[in-house]
């Protein structure tokens, strides 16, 4: 490959003098015009009939326009499943499920009219921990999941309260296990996390008289909300157009559809208006996505040389009460289920089970930070029962070129090995330091991969306009939520069109303008969409090319483009300036040659499969992102206390588009992790979510936040633009359980749930004597 | 309609007299009436530091203030610190350390920054992570705005 000019240089953020000085536009700051605010009236209870709606006095209530009921919405809404009510219709399934919608001229008007409405429940008995939920005589949450449609790669069971059985069978596990000389097996627990994005979500919706439907949304993948309406209030996708903007945090909870449908009904009602809704921190704690809650087994078998013969890994999912996206998750994880290890036998369950717990969904990591947990803190029993180096059983079983993963894809661009030894280096693994009295020191690691899940066919498209004096516009439907994308994708524009950067303007999505992308998760944007751009710059500079050929009256072939000037390689005097080339260009004659440049990219991955019904063999990755965290700890053993002393955290980029970008990704995915290794942990009471603010839902701010290494590491991906793939979730993965091994390693106390809050350290140390 | 108050104070270096209505938060007064839309909502109830601005030169929370407290005093928003296209050197000193991801806490977290070295014109580590653990970033961009700060007073 020639050298690169923008791509792999520290370009400045394109969003980068907009988001410092306050200009940048959020959601919120796009809801102008005539406005109207929808505020929620919440279920008290986590099941139960709804035996009396009255809504009377909150519709007298001065300033109310309208209160909508569940029985508003025709359809359900979901995307992989097909579970999910707007509102609750005649039951509902959650603490803080909404029952009813007040819009009101005023917000405040809005809530005082939430107060007035009267609901009686007749409440029945709940179901809050997945084990009971999959008893024979436990209570269903959905009566109707027979009748539901789904995606037809998930497997509900009608009469139960089983939403998704992933079941993945490589091998012989009988086979492996007598294979092996011993046989390890541990149970994990993970809790509820929440993504406290500090933006909550936020949509509004307006109809215009001539039936079009305009939503503006924090949504992260607008294609996905428009796809979703479009069924679910029967209409044509052309008169549907959704708005995403600057997007405060997205982490998952923004991806699929949330509350924008909410609103919808209520813009028909009264055209013209703009009915939005916003979230308060509770309802954006309580009521969207959480991260599913994993309770899991775990049995390898081992031979004593450390090689892993065989594997049976159970999950059992606490789904919350809907689960159209979180389905998705359990299968995930299923598919991935030796982790980053090559596990020759394998036999794995995962079970999404209905609860009346809120809603689970998609979180950074998508199933992987909690799988992993298990799998990461397995190889350290290993280590420890064979008394072998836990850093040699991950090299000894660790993915290379040429392994299988437990769907029995083959992967090809790894350096699994250079992941974990570049942090083990960096935190000086085997290296015991003196800790201060009364304290302990300990060191862990953790591998980790992920590859995007998402249907196999999930495309991706881009356009480019070339502008008469050669600057370009670069249309995509992915969005910006803090990742660099934008900055990202016009570097891989500006290399492949070889126009400067500065010449290159993006924006971020508009259904109505900018062409599709599935969704924006799953670190998949850089590869797909970036694809998709590359592409449509190479069709664009095919075009540019051509016109300059006829123009200049010599084969494309001898022509070469700097960016400015497009000339024949054999005589540079011939050469015409892009902008004679872009501005509908003609003969000297004046007979035109070709009007406007627009390149056009679009992507589909050709290599993954279905998967094999009974026994999940396929492929369903796209790539597959390699990292490693090493991490020190000191523990205080009077107080419980942990102190991060050293942070390392390496991923395998393939490429780094943008070095410094890809960094920061890497830090702050590293500091999520950290935040949900030490204090993060979504509590209920019988379905009632206890923390649903900052004060009692810790996560980690500047004055925790340890000092962080990070190493990118660089196999090309021979599919991605560049050699790129995705990194943005993987660095979360590993953090929770490389920080548990450095306790276990401290104290000898081993932890198989987190946080590892200062009393659970605590409690545990008091136990050990 | 709620009872209205007439207020006279300054924002961003200009005098202005307007009316706020009584138990309306600082916040809803500086987007809505204001249209200042750069400083931020993230909670409403002083957890996260989004909606950061300086009252006679000390960093609040303005959603846990009232609007009519701003009377006969000084307000200053993200919007004041850019002049004539000339960005403050803290601004300038975030967009070199890439002290940002999705940009929603920043307006915030330079204010708050702001008031630390207009106190502290060399802050320590400590200094820092004292003055902006207030300032929530889920983004975890901690790192580089420590970095960014320390950049920024050495100018």
């Amino acid at each position: 490959m020639s050298e690169l000019k923008c791509v792999g240089k520290a370009v400045t953020r394109k969003d980068a003098i907009e988001k410092v000085t306050g200009s940048a536009e959020f959601i919120e700051d796009r809801f102008l015009g005539p406005l109207l605010y929808a505020k929620m009236k919440k279920s008290t209870v986590a099941h139960g009939k709804i035996k009396k709606l009255d809504l009377s006095k909150a519709l007298k209530h001065p300033g109310v326009k309208t209160v909508l009921t569940g029985k508003d919405y025709k359809n359900k809404i979901g995307l992989y499943l097909v579970d999910r009510d707007f509102m609750a219709v005649d039951k509902v399934r959650f603490w803080g499920e909404p029952v009813a919608l007040v819009v009101a001229s005023t917000e405040k008007a809005a809530a005082e009219a939430v107060e007035l409405i009267e609901v009686d429940y007749e409440e029945l008995p709940g179901v809050f921990d997945p084990f009971e939920a999959l008893k024979p005589e436990a209570p269903l949450i959905h009566e109707e999941l027979g009748s539901y449609e789904v995606v037809p790669i998930f497997y509900p069971k009608a009469g139960t309260n089983v939403a998704n059985h992933f079941k993945l069978r490589k091998g012989d596990t009988e086979k492996g296990f007598a294979e092996a000389d011993i046989v390890i097996e541990k149970e994990y627990y993970v809790p509820q996390m929440q993504h406290v994005p500090i933006e909550t979500h936020k949509a509004a919706a307006h109809w215009s008289p001539d039936g079009k439907l305009t939503v503006w949304s924090t949504a992260q993948s607008p294609n996905v909300v428009r796809q979703l309406l479009a069924k679910a209030f029967e209409m044509p996708m052309h008169k549907i157009r959704v708005i995403s903007s600057y997007i405060g945090g997205g982490f998952g909870c923004k991806a699929g559809a949330s509350l924008e449908g909410l609103v919808v009904p209520v813009a028909q009602k009264f055209p013209g208006y703009v009915v939005r809704i916003v979230f308060n921190r509770e309802e954006d704690m309580q009521g969207t996505f959480t991260r599913q809650a994993l309770y899991s087994t775990l049995k390898t078998g081992v031979r004593k040389d450390g090689r892993i013969t065989a594997l049976e890994y159970k999950m059992i999912w606490d789904g919350g009460a809907y689960t159209e996206y979180g389905v998705n998750i359990v299968r995930a994880a299923g598919y991935s289920s030796s982790g980053a290890y090559d596990i020759p036998n394998v036999k794995t369950d995962s079970y999404c089970v209905y609860t009346n717990n809120s809603i689970g969904g998609p979180v950074r990591g998508f199933g992987m930070c909690e799988m992993q947990w298990g799998i990461e803190r397995q190889i350290d029993y290993i280590a420890r029962e064979l008394n072998m180096d836990p850093l040699e059983v991950r090299l000894i079983n660790g993915m290379k070129k040429g392994s299988t993963t437990a769907s029995g894809q083959v992967v090809h661009d790894v350096d699994y090995e250079k992941c974990l030894k570049t942090v083990a280096d960096q935190i000086g693994w085997g290296k015991k330091e003196q800790p201060e009295k009364g304290k302990l020191r300990g060191k862990g690691i953790a591998g980790l991969v992920k590859c995007p899940a998402q249907p196999s066919n999930a495309a991706s498209s881009a356009i480019i306009r070339i502008n008469e004096d050669g600057t370009a516009h670069v249309m995509i439907g992915a969005t910006e939520m803090g990742q660099g994308m934008l900055t990202a994708i016009s570097q891989i524009a500006s290399e492949a069109l070889n126009i400067p950067i500065e010449k290159i303007d993006i924006k971020v999505p508009d259904t109505d303008f900018t062409p599709y992308e599935w969704q924006s998760v799953g670190s998949r944007i850089t590869y797909t969409c970036g694809t998709s751009v590359k592409r449509a710059a190479e069709d664009a500079l095919g075009q540019i090319y051509y016109i300059a050929a006829n123009l200049l009256e010599v084969p494309v072939e001898d022509l070469t483009f700097d960016g400015k000037i497009v000339y024949s390689t054999k005589d540079p005097e011939i050469k015409a300036t892009i902008r004679e080339v872009a501005d509908s260009c003609k003969k000297c004659t004046g007979e035109g040659i070709a009007g406007p440049i627009i390149g056009k990219g679009s992507f589909v991955p050709k290599n993954m499969t279905n998967l094999d019904p009974e026994t999940g063999q396929g492929n369903p990755g796209m790539f597959y992102c390699f990292g490693a965290t090493g991490v020190e700890v000191e523990v205080d053993i009077e107080t419980g206390v942990i102190k991060v002393l050293q942070l390392a955290t390496s991923i395998d980029a393939g490429k780094a588009i943008n070095p410094q970008l890809c960094t920061v990704q890497l830090h702050g995915g590293t500091i999520m992790g950290l935040s949900t290794a030490l204090y993060e942990d979504v509590r209920f009471d019988k379905g009632v979510m206890l923390n649903r603010n900052f004060t009692d839902y810790k996560i980690a701010s500047i004055d925790n936040t340890p000092h962080i290494e990070s190493f990118i590491i660089e196999t090309p991906e021979t599919n991605g633009p560049y050699g790129a793939r995705g990194i943005g979730e993987q660095p979360m993965i590993g953090v929770a359980p490389a920080v548990a091994n450095a306790v276990c390693d401290a104290l000898g106390v081993e932890f198989n749930t987190f946080p590892l809050t200062p009393e659970r350290v605590w409690r545990a140390l008091k136990e050990k004597k | 309609m709620s009872e209205k108050i007439t207020i006279s104070f300054t924002i961003n270096g200009d005098k202005e007299t307007r009316e706020a209505a009584v138990g309306q938060t600082l916040l809803s007064f500086i987007r809505d009436e204001l249209h200042l839309t750069g400083t931020k909502s993230g909670c409403e109830i002083g957890e996260c530091g989004a909606c950061t601005v300086l009252l006679n030169g000390k960093p609040v929370n303005s959603c846990l203030v009232l609007a009519v407290e701003l009377d006969g005093k000084e307000l200053v928003t993200i919007e004041a610190l850019s002049k004539n296209g000339k960005l403050d050197k803290l601004q300038q000193t975030f967009i070199d350390h890439a002290a940002f991801q999705c940009g929603y806490c920043t307006p915030g977290m330079i204010i708050s920054a702001k008031a630390l070295l207009e106190r502290k014109p060399n802050p320590s580590d400590e200094d820092i992570n004292e003055a902006l653990s207030g300032n929530l970033c889920r983004c975890g961009a901690y790192q580089e705005i420590r970095a960014a700060i320390k950049d920024a007073a050495k100018k």
